[in-house]
């Protein structure tokens, strides 16, 4: 029995390792240099040896008790969903302190973090835009990055012809953004989950393709300049030059660059709580009740008497209006917007933010931006690597743990009235089984 | 305009059709059978031109000169490794997947998709890389400014493309595979009662997709002569059009459709504007399964619960 066991164990490494040898050895160990080639095959024999490895140590911990009892561990916990009592207190006082720490974070931040912070703050607002419609109404949208063009876009190009500034532009921005989703989700309705993904893809890359090609009006692939933000008129540059009078002046402090920053830092944490906000709101109104469900069952909700064009309609919208105005924050960041910055390869970062969040937790979409922003600055020798480490993530999260790493929470629903049934209802917490 | 180069557009509308009806083929198979679309389709077929020119600077390093030999053993040693590639794929990241949420296939397929392109990325540099011209000269009909030419290259093109999918053809149609392979695609379930490996038809579903993308890949490798990590995007969502344009899971359907999307484009790219032509086959694919979802060769699918 043991020796069988050894036996097809030898077979399956061997065979992995030639498998991956055969995959490995042409791309990654014989390397094109013009028309002849480099050898690195030993790159390739070490990859393989470290797949055979990987294997071998599965099948062996499938093997053993230890092995077997960590895997069910691993598999079997934190798949449903925790639904509440209806009697948990919201934590103010955590959220309190956590709301004014972040406030409070630019006096002791220097610029260098406070650019990373802010970028952290765009994701997390896209992550939240996208977690709407991917998360709660299950729609995959993979041209999410079209609409954060498009916010970005206004601001520069609202400036260059009409003269809009900051506020108007965040003010404006979630209204056109919106608008877009709306152009864009009237094709889709119909569409069911593939088709839909491979439309919205083609949707973002059109944007991109115009931005890029309309030179006269976009600036093409030179980009086009962004206005920097003005509060009551006061101007964070050295010099006043949209007419109104320098915020130093005004207090009579003397010049830093780092103001500007600040005061970006400032405005757009408190948005990002707005939405913050205002997604918890949603998922216990009868609107954020209807993505969820139609997400798990179209037809059952359909045949239930759900406005599905409504329902599909207002994901979109909101989605495309929360990319919006992450689009002005980044224009208004960066000082400077072109094509590049809106690539497909942007689009699947905010995917794998929402995915690695856990679809549909706002937490999760919160911590995996923060997350996904600070790791690649930490680990800067390795940026290279950071489009395979996402593309690995997010496979092994599929097969691991399709519903995210952390466990959902779903407010609960009683009968305003206290009926028995309401009562008895709320005694008990219960656990919904997930899929 | 004058007719000679409408005629000249048609040609090469007709061989870039030919080559998005080859990777059309995958799409159209993995859907037809698992009703999935295989978002790493387009990065497989960039990994077959990769894999095409190192085998062709492998043959060049050992002294194989003959051109003809050089052209049908790359297409079949690159069949081969982008077959294991795509039954690789299908093993680690759809397979664990099956009966998983509607979403997680998806996503799963994006990451793979990211996964290729960044390990040809990190292990071939990210510059644009060039193969020799193997084949050079054309066909001439015509004279003076006036003519219209279908260079060798497209001949052999056109050639592959009509044996790769007669091979095809006869696999699906007259072969133990291939008859499983339909019964899978009408029912997978009663098809494992009946005694169908159904898991072993996916793979080689898989695997017959991702060759055929390899004979596309290599063909195009040899027609333009450069290639990148990133050509795999355009390419999966132009043949992902021509899938749809032909009603997904047709067969025949890929091929028209690959056809038609080809001379378009074609078309619009002459007389219209190039820098907008993948606006065209992208607005084309979102107007076309607005209208009709189901293809010009395809049936409407009704929804059972």
């Amino acid at each position: 029995m043991q020796n069988n066991r050894l036996a097809s164990l030898l077979k399956e490494a061997v065979l992995t390792f030639v498998i991956s040898l055969i995959l490995f050895g042409p791309i990654s160990g014989l390397v094109l240099d013009g028309f002849g080639f480099r050898n690195e095959l030993g790159r390739s024999v070490t990859l393989a040896a470290i797949i055979t490895a990987g294997r071998v140590l599965v099948s062996l911990a499938g093997m053993s008790e230890i092995g077997k009892r960590l895997r069910s561990r691993l598999t079997s916990s934190n798949s449903g969903v925790t639904v509440n009592t209806g009697q948990e207190r919201s934590p103010l006082l955590p959220l309190a302190v956590l709301f004014l720490a972040g406030l409070a974070l630019p006096f002791f931040a220097d610029k260098y973090f406070l650019g990373i912070a802010i970028l952290a703050l765009i994701y997390c607002l896209l992550g939240l835009g996208l977690n709407i419609v991917v998360g709660l109404a299950g729609l995959l949208d993979l041209g999410f990055v079209a609409f954060y063009a498009v916010g970005a876009y206004l601001l520069a190009l609202g400036y260059q012809y009409l003269g809009l500034g900051f506020w108007s532009a965040l003010v404006i921005a979630p209204f056109l953004a919106g608008l877009f989703g709306m152009v864009l989700a009237f094709p889709v309705l119909k569409m069911h989950g593939d088709y839909l993904a491979i439309v919205t893809l083609g949707f973002g890359e059109i944007i991109r393709l115009v931005l890029n090609n309309w030179l006269e009006f976009t600036g093409g692939p030179n980009g086009a300049p962004v206005p920097a933000p003005t509060l009551f008129g006061l101007e964070f540059t050295r010099t006043a030059k949209q007419g109104g009078v320098p915020i130093h002046e005004f207090l009579g402090i003397s010049y830093s660059g780092d103001y500007k920053f600040w005061f970006i830092y400032v405005v757009l944490f408190l948005v990002v709580c707005a939405v913050i906000y205002a997604v918890h709101r949603l998922r216990v109104m009868p609107l954020g009740r209807m993505w969820e469900a139609l997400r798990e069952d179209e037809i059952a909700c359909r045949s239930l008497g759900v406005n599905h064009v409504f329902t599909k309609l207002s994901a979109f919208m909101l989605g495309a209006s929360t990319g919006g105005i992450a689009g002005v924050f980044f224009a208004v960041h960066q000082g400077f917007v072109n094509p590049t910055s809106f690539t497909f390869f942007e689009s699947a970062l905010i995917l794998a933010i929402v995915v690695l969040g856990g679809l549909g937790s706002t937490v999760g979409v919160v911590l995996a931006a923060i997350v996904l922003t600070i790791l690649p600055e930490l680990l800067r020798d390795f940026a290279e690597y950071r489009v395979l480490v996402f593309g690995i993530l997010m496979v092994v999260m599929m097969i691991w743990k399709p519903r995210g790493l952390v466990r959902l929470t779903r407010p609960a629903f009683f009968p305003s009235s206290h009926s028995e049934a309401g009562i008895a209802l709320r005694l008990e917490p219960q656990t919904e089984a997930g899929r | 305009m004058d007719a000679f180069i409408l005629a000249q557009q048609l040609v090469n509308g007709v061989t870039l059709g030919t080559i998005y009806g080859l990777i059309a083929v995958g799409y159209t198979m993995v859907y037809g059978v698992i009703r999935m679309i295989n978002f790493a389709h387009g990065d497989v077929y960039m990994v077959s031109a990769y894999i095409a020119a190192i085998t062709l600077a492998v043959l060049h390093f050992f002294g194989f000169q003959s051109v003809p030999f050089a052209l049908i053993s790359i297409l079949i040693i690159t069949c081969v490794i982008t077959g294991i590639y795509g039954w690789a794929i299908e093993r680690v990241a759809y397979r664990p997947l099956r009966g998983s949420t509607k979403l997680a296939p998806l996503i799963s397929a994006i990451g793979i998709s990211l996964m290729l392109q960044s390990y040809v990325q990190i292990s071939q540099g990210a510059r644009d890389q060039g193969v020799p011209i193997l084949i050079q000269g054309a066909f001439r009909f015509g004279e003076g400014q006036h003519f219209v030419q279908i260079t060798y290259m497209q001949t052999v093109i056109l050639i592959a493309a009509l044996v790769a999918m007669g091979i095809l053809t006869y696999v699906i149609n007259y072969t133990r595979i291939g008859r499983e392979c339909r019964a899978t695609r009408q029912n997978r379930q009663i098809s494992a009662i009946l005694g169908v490996n159904t898991d072993r038809i996916i793979s080689s579903v898989f695997v017959i997709g991702a060759a055929t993308a390899a004979v596309g890949g290599t063909l195009v490798t040899f027609n333009y002569g450069s290639f990148n990590f990133f050509i795999g995007f355009v390419m999966g969502i132009k043949a992902f059009t021509a899938a749809v344009l032909g009603g997904i899971g047709s067969l025949p359907g890929a091929v028209l459709g690959g056809i038609l999307l080809g001379l378009t484009e074609a078309l619009f790219a002459g007389y219209v504007s190039t820098d907008y032509k993948d606006v065209f086959a992208f607005s084309l694919l979102i107007i076309l399964l607005f209208f009709r979802p189901y293809g010009l060769l395809g049936r409407a699918e009704v929804q059972k619960v």
